[in-house]
């Protein structure tokens, strides 16, 4: 009961600060954490179910009317949950270390971002952008390719395993930027370094704000990304992706197509991020090859690995957790630096405004970030929300010794 | 009528090493042991019956079908499967889980009925569930279901390889030194749950044993490999007797100065 009054009273109290205090960090850094709180509580599932609901459904978008930029940082936490959530089916589950991941998603982008724009034009001569409606389309069109890449990056590297298999996907993320950044001639298909833009937005509901309709679609998308990733984990080819990441030899003695069984991992982590790369590429209306660079594959696995692997909620709060660290918690902090070497603050005797500009605050985030992933992976190696057994109930010997899964 | 299963002339080579020289298998139903001294090849042997190493030449046939050249997997679903010297369980997952993936080849579903979670798919998978606590509860681990592989002792870990072997309804089960590492309870104990097998499932088994009194006891045939070749086959006790056999494990100086000794 208190537990219940706990989780609903830290809700409630950080929506109210949040619209109190709508330009401070550390009051939105609450509500996220009362979130966290909310999950971890031992309350009714019916409440906690309700109370996320209630809070990702209405209180999110509320806030995003007090500061439009917390709905933004929601969002873009929502795509990267969705990424993080492809990438744990490939690493987390199935074993197999995948450094080149963002390739599918810069696939997903492209996909919409040359239908959905004039770009398009220069390929086939006329009849675009393709209408607005065609973004929902996409979505699927988004899935597909990117799954079928999935499987073309699958087929060479299926001898491989461990280090050389990470080497051959590293290559792989690059010839895809690569690719990206050279196929402006002899045909111009991705418009080289410059980029495509303007790029269609979906078309939304009436009477609801663009932000906010566009919140809800990458919402909707990360939901259903949850439930097909449980019904995979729970069913017999999540638990032959287990087995091959377990020991692949006994894996495949017991009965285990390794093949199909890697295929399919590559294909199922892929689509996920072809479907948000659709998503991405009509959030931010302009992409180019920098948006998907090494680092962003590596980013999404420090997502994975920080969180859990294999982890389901694991891969959404790692998610959540880098993106806003590197959007809020390290920008909070060198601004914060910032004021104090302006305002010329002394510390041991040193003034900070003599600081040379190599040392400038806003150089440190990178470091912040790779301090911390240094010693989460210190104290906290197997991540914020291991992957745990779950323990089915076993109902005791009785005649037909029934088994119920969950 | 041919035999359940039959190998013709196998032979594997490693570089210049033979480790299986021609050797001829053929096995019908009941319990039977492959004994030799270490390096003999009966692993090697193992590999290429299970399909892990593809002989260089020769035939193997299961129910008059050929096996040479199908994955480790067409072969578990034809009806081969089996266990391993040192234990390769899934570690990370619990032992039904590890009975669960045993039954691969048995699960009439596919990625849209795990997506879909259609009625049909629930009642599979809990008709799996049911069978793999079955499983466990024949050989001793029912109550033990939900603990991670890792975590069960030496013995319960063999006996879920076992079962989770048995789980790919096998009707040739292959088992590498089943009693490695188990007290003489232990493994007279495990050779009883065999024998049942044998009985309620009619099931052929074959096993590589070191323990000679396992293995005296319970084959109804034995056959002796010796540096990748077939020197005895026999009953145990006309095995017992072989000059060769003798030779092999003792060395000629020792069997012929005491000829009747058991290897």
């Amino acid at each position: 009961m208190i537990h219940a009054v706990a989780a609903v009273a830290a809700v409630a109290l950080s929506a109210v600060l949040v619209a109190v205090f709508p330009r401070s960090i550390l009051v939105f850094l609450a509500f996220q954490a009362s979130l966290l709180f909310v999950y971890v509580s031992r309350i009714p599932a019916w409440l906690r179910g309700g109370l996320l609901g209630i809070a990702l459904i209405v209180l999110m978008p509320l806030i995003g009317f007090f500061n439009g930029y917390y709905l933004e940082v929601a969002t873009q936490v929502g795509i990267f949950a969705a990424l993080a959530l492809g990438l744990n089916i490939v690493v987390g589950l199935a074993g197999l270390l995948d450094l080149g991941y963002v390739a599918f998603f810069a696939v997903g982008a492209y996909s919409w971002a040359i239908f959905g724009s004039p770009h398009a034009n220069l390929i086939f001569g006329g009849g675009f952008p393709l209408a607005p409606g065609w973004f929902y389309v996409f979505l699927l069109v988004g899935l597909g390719v990117a799954a079928a890449t999935g499987v073309l990056l699958g087929l060479p590297v299926l001898r491989l395993r461990g280090d050389y298999l990470a080497i051959v996907t590293l290559g792989f993320g690059e010839v895809i930027r690569v690719l990206a950044n050279n196929l402006d001639k002899p045909i111009n298909i991705t418009n080289g370094p410059k980029g495509i833009t303007p790029i269609g937005r979906p078309p939304v509901i009436v009477g609801i704000p663009y932000n906010e309709a566009f919140y809800y679609l990458v919402l909707l998308i990360v939901a259903v990304v949850i439930v097909v990733n449980r019904r995979l984990e729970d069913s017999h080819i999540g638990r032959a992706w287990e087995a091959m990441r377990e020991d692949e030899l006994a894996a495949q003695a017991m009965g285990v197509p390794l093949v199909r069984a890697k295929l399919m991992a590559f294909a199922c982590g892929a689509s996920f991020a072809g479907v948000m790369g659709v998503v991405f590429s009509a959030k931010q209306i302009f992409i180019n090859p920098e948006s998907f660079t090494f680092l962003e594959s590596i980013g999404v696995l420090a997502m994975v690995i920080l969180g859990g692997m294999g982890s389901i909620p694991g891969a959404v709060v790692g998610a959540t957790v880098v993106t806003v660290l590197n959007l809020q918690v390290l920008k909070g902090f060198s601004l914060w630096l910032n004021e104090l070497k302006n305002a010329g603050v002394t510390l041991l005797g040193y003034s900070l405004a003599n600081l040379p500009t190599q040392l400038e605050p806003a150089k440190y985030e990178r470091m912040v970030f790779g301090v911390i992933l240094v010693v989460m992976m210190i104290f906290r190696p197997q991540g914020i929300f291991p992957a745990r057994r779950r323990q089915r109930e076993l109902a005791q010997a009785k005649r037909d010794a029934a088994v119920v899964p969950p | 009528m041919t035999a359940l299963f039959d190998a013709r002339a196998v032979t594997k080579r490693f570089g210049g090493l033979v480790a299986i020289n021609r050797v001829d298998y053929t096995l019908e139903h009941g319990i039977s042991s492959i004994i030799g001294p270490n390096g003999a090849g009966k692993t090697t042997l193992f590999n290429v019956f299970t399909g892990l190493y593809e002989p260089d030449a020769g035939e193997v046939t299961f129910r008059g079908r050929s096996l040479v050249g199908l994955r480790p997997d067409q072969i578990t679903a034809l009806g081969i499967c089996r266990t391993f010297q040192n234990i390769r369980l899934f570690a990370n997952m619990t032992a039904i889980e590890n009975v669960l993936v045993g039954m691969h080849t048995r699960v009439p579903l596919g990625l849209w009925d795990a997506l879909t979670h259609r009625p049909h798919f629930r009642t599979v998978e809990h008709g799996l569930w049911q069978r793999g606590a079955e499983l466990l509860e024949r050989v001793g681990l029912r109550a033990k279901a939900n603990e991670v592989a890792r975590n069960l002792p030496y013995g319960d870990q063999r006996r879920l390889e076992l079962a989770r072997a048995l789980a790919s309804e096998p009707a040739l089960l292959l088992l590498d030194e089943p009693t490695a590492g188990m007290t003489q309870g232990e493994a007279s104990h495990l050779m009883g749950l065999l024998r049942r097998l044998v009985a309620d499932l009619a099931l052929a088994i074959l096993l590589i044993e070191h323990n000679m009194r396992v293995v005296m006891e319970v084959s109804d045939r034995v056959t002796v490999l010796d540096h990748g070749e077939k020197i005895a086959e026999g009953l145990p006790r006309e095995v017992q007797g072989d000059v060769r056999v003798i030779e092999a494990y003792l060395g000629r100086r020792t069997a012929a100065r005491n000829p009747h000794a058991a290897p």
